[in-house]
């Protein structure tokens, strides 16, 4: 509305321009004498001469109308011909110059951006910066049925927004986000909003962002991206929900994959969009790694492979500034004298972790050359290369953005599913790895998570059945007796009254407010969500199990 | 003094002066009401309307408001009259009249409040 008023405004001179012309000529019109067909005099009334101006001066056509003007009628209209040409020339030129103008246009631009943030009915998340990390989040997002909305510095990346295939409408702004006039015209104020997630390149800019939307809307939820820790602790104080550091949640993951690969398979499996293709195990080997860049990655990445026990030789261009140990290698490790210089043909692995694409896959070639037996981890910084990191037929690469998209969905969408990966490396070697080759006995592709609450909204028949007082095991609800193992489906947490349990017995007794994830496939969860939905189908299922109820025992 | 607050104030006057002009005489009277009278009122007014466009202030919008029912009133009452003259051929005596008059009467109350709101605003302006 503001813009159609700036509109009218702009316009004030063409219009009042418009309106005279038109007084004028119909006033004379009405004054001049004429004829009518008999030769009496006659002179036009208002509602003629009204006519004949309006056509007159939109088309100057349909003749002379009702009767053939005199001279001097021809005379006026001759004039009036001219002016209302010159007027409708004038105030065109002007609307058409408004509507070119950049200032008017983002004026426009921000309005229907306002109106379709107002018009979101759903919860809906504001996502600050669209980069890599944006994209993935948007994607995520939407295969959750979630509604987002994108501010972003860069005219380009809005484009880019516009123009990806999204099956939901995500409306992006091209803005300042610093500017928590922004943040509120993305909705921050909505009551739908259900979240704050800044992952600009600018941990200063997430700071402002969370800082904004901490002050403006206390109770959303707020994620953010910091890449420096006193930044991070920064944001933490005045109450940030979640801050993502890149660096170390992508070196804690590269860990994982190295110490613990049952572990990182199950994150990857858990955390990926469900129908994709399982990824593979991996079987890093264990020995001498070699290190290449020592930057916040590199050091991440130090830390907790010394921490794991895991021997490293680095190298790296420039240790003074880096402050590399003693024993760093000097050199980029694109160079094969650099890498044997590390030792390549002794070690088992290497980890091309520099900020460059073009220098990691340059590592990888060359080392590959040198040992072909070498496992290799690349760094992936720019989802762009994506084909080239995969013809480079690494073994495993690691793509920050990915991780931290991944990380923040899981946490959002599924926190039961983020809890259960938090405690996950709780568990030893020996049961990670049952649990693995269980899930990946459930389907031949990625596992869904879904979560059940048992309350009469999620589970009406189940929360009926436990009020009454009846004795329901989780064997009962999946129909999983011992004849007939369900494999399809597989009771991952149970958390009750804040006391979370891994991997929950199947003899477990339900109660009434218990949150359950599951990990199976989707005709299983429909299985699930009719038999603890439907009174006479969870009937059916427990008198299954009638004549083993009363000996099962309760754990 | 300056040539735009002038030329505003002597629109939103106008506008009333001329509504007042066709307004007053005997309510169905068709001597006492001329044509011309209501052209210019409503010539006026729009111009007077358009001159209000774009002021943010809250005032401005309470103006322009008035201006729009002004506009309305007198379009009415030119559309009512063009209908009964041309094309159900009435007498425009009486009833007629009266209601075309009648209408002009609202857009004159509506012209009184923008004058009203002027000169109030005017006056504070002042202190």
């Amino acid at each position: 509305m503001p813009v159609f008023f700036l509109a009218l405004r702009r316009l004030r001179g063409p219009l009042i321009t418009l309106i005279s012309v038109y007084a004028i000529a119909v006033f004379g019109l009405t004054l001049i004498p004429g004829v009518d067909s008999n030769g009496n005099p006659w002179r036009m009334d208002f509602l003629h001469a009204f006519y004949f101006v309006s056509f007159m001066g939109s088309t100057i056509g349909f003749g002379e109308i009702p009767y053939p003007f005199t001279e001097g009628q021809r005379l006026w209209v001759l004039v009036c011909i001219y002016f209302s040409v010159v007027a409708w020339l004038y105030t065109i030129g002007r609307a058409i110059t408004l509507a070119q103008e950049p200032a008017f246009r983002q004026a426009v631009t921000y309005g229907t951006f306002e109106n379709a943030v107002r018009r979101i009915d759903g919860p809906f998340y504001i996502i600050c910066g669209y980069g890599d990390t944006g994209r993935l989040l948007v994607r995520g997002f939407i295969q959750h049925n979630t509604r987002t909305v994108v501010i972003d510095n860069d005219q380009e990346q809005i484009n880019n927004l516009e123009l990806a295939d999204l099956t939901l409408y995500v409306p992006g702004l091209r803005a300042n986000v610093n500017h928590p006039n922004n943040l509120i015209a993305a909705g921050l104020n909505h009551s739908r909003c259900a979240g704050v997630i800044a992952v600009t390149n600018s941990d200063h800019v997430n700071l402002k962002v969370a800082i904004s939307s901490k002050l403006l809307q206390p109770h959303l939820p707020v994620i953010c991206r910091s890449e420096i820790h006193d930044v991070g602790i920064n944001m933490e104080s005045f109450g940030t929900d979640e801050i993502v550091n890149p660096f170390d949640i992508f070196a804690d993951r590269l860990a994982m994959a190295l110490h613990s690969p049952a572990n990182f398979v199950i994150h990857q499996w858990l955390t990926s969009a469900s129908n994709t293709p399982m990824s593979e195990p991996l079987f890093p080997p264990k020995g001498r790694w070699i290190l290449c860049g020592y930057g916040r990655f590199g050091k991440a990445v130090q830390k907790i492979l010394a921490f794991a026990g895991v021997e490293a030789t680095i190298i790296e261009l420039d240790p003074k500034r880096t402050h590399a140990p003693e024993d760093t290698i000097l050199g980029r490790g694109t160079e094969a004298v650099t890498l044997r210089e590390g030792g390549v043909e002794q070690a088992v692995g290497i980890i091309a972790g520099t900020d460059d694409d073009a220098n990691n896959l340059s590592i990888i070639m060359t080392a590959r050359e040198l040992n072909a037996e070498l496992f290799v981890v690349a760094r992936q910084n720019r989802q762009e290369n994506d084909a080239l990191f995969q013809a480079a037929d690494v073994n495993l690469v690691m793509q920050r953005s990915d991780i931290i998209a991944r990380t923040i969905i899981t946490r959002i969408t599924k926190p039961l599913l983020a809890e259960f990966l938090q405690q996950l490396p709780q568990n030893d070697e020996e049961s990670t790895n049952v649990l693995a080759s269980r899930i990946s006995a459930v389907s031949e592709q990625t596992a869904r998570t879904w979560t059940l609450i048992v309350t009469k909204s999620q589970a009406p028949a189940l929360a009926v059945a436990l009020f009454k007082g009846d004795h329901i095991t989780l064997s009962m609800i999946l129909e999983h007796t011992p004849d007939a193992p369900n494999k399809n489906c597989l009771p991952l947490l149970l958390k009750r009254d804040h006391v979370t349990t891994m991997l929950p017995a199947i003899t477990t007794q339900l109660e009434h407010g218990d949150h359950l994830l599951f990990a199976g496939t989707r005709s299983a969860e429909k299985r699930l969500t009719w038999v603890t939905g439907n009174a006479n189908a969870l009937d059916g299922v427990i008198s299954l199990f009638q004549p083993a109820a009363h000996t099962s025992p309760v754990s | 003094m300056n040539l735009q607050k002038v030329l505003f104030a002597f629109f939103i006057m106008l506008a009333l002066t001329l509504n007042f002009s066709f307004f007053i005489g005997e309510i169905d009277n068709p001597e006492h009401h001329h044509v011309y009278e209501l052209f210019t009122a409503i010539v006026v007014s729009l111009i007077a309307t358009i001159m209000k466009f774009g002021d943010r202030s809250h005032l401005g919008a309470v103006l322009l408001a008035a201006s729009l029912v002004a506009d309305l009133q007198l379009i009415s009452a030119a559309v009512l009259w063009g209908v009964a003259e041309h094309v159900l051929e009435l007498n425009l005596q009486g009833a007629i009249m009266a209601t075309i008059v009648s209408f002009s009467g609202g857009a004159l109350i509506a012209n009184l409040i923008s004058v009203v709101l002027l000169i109030t605003e005017t006056v504070q302006a002042r202190r």
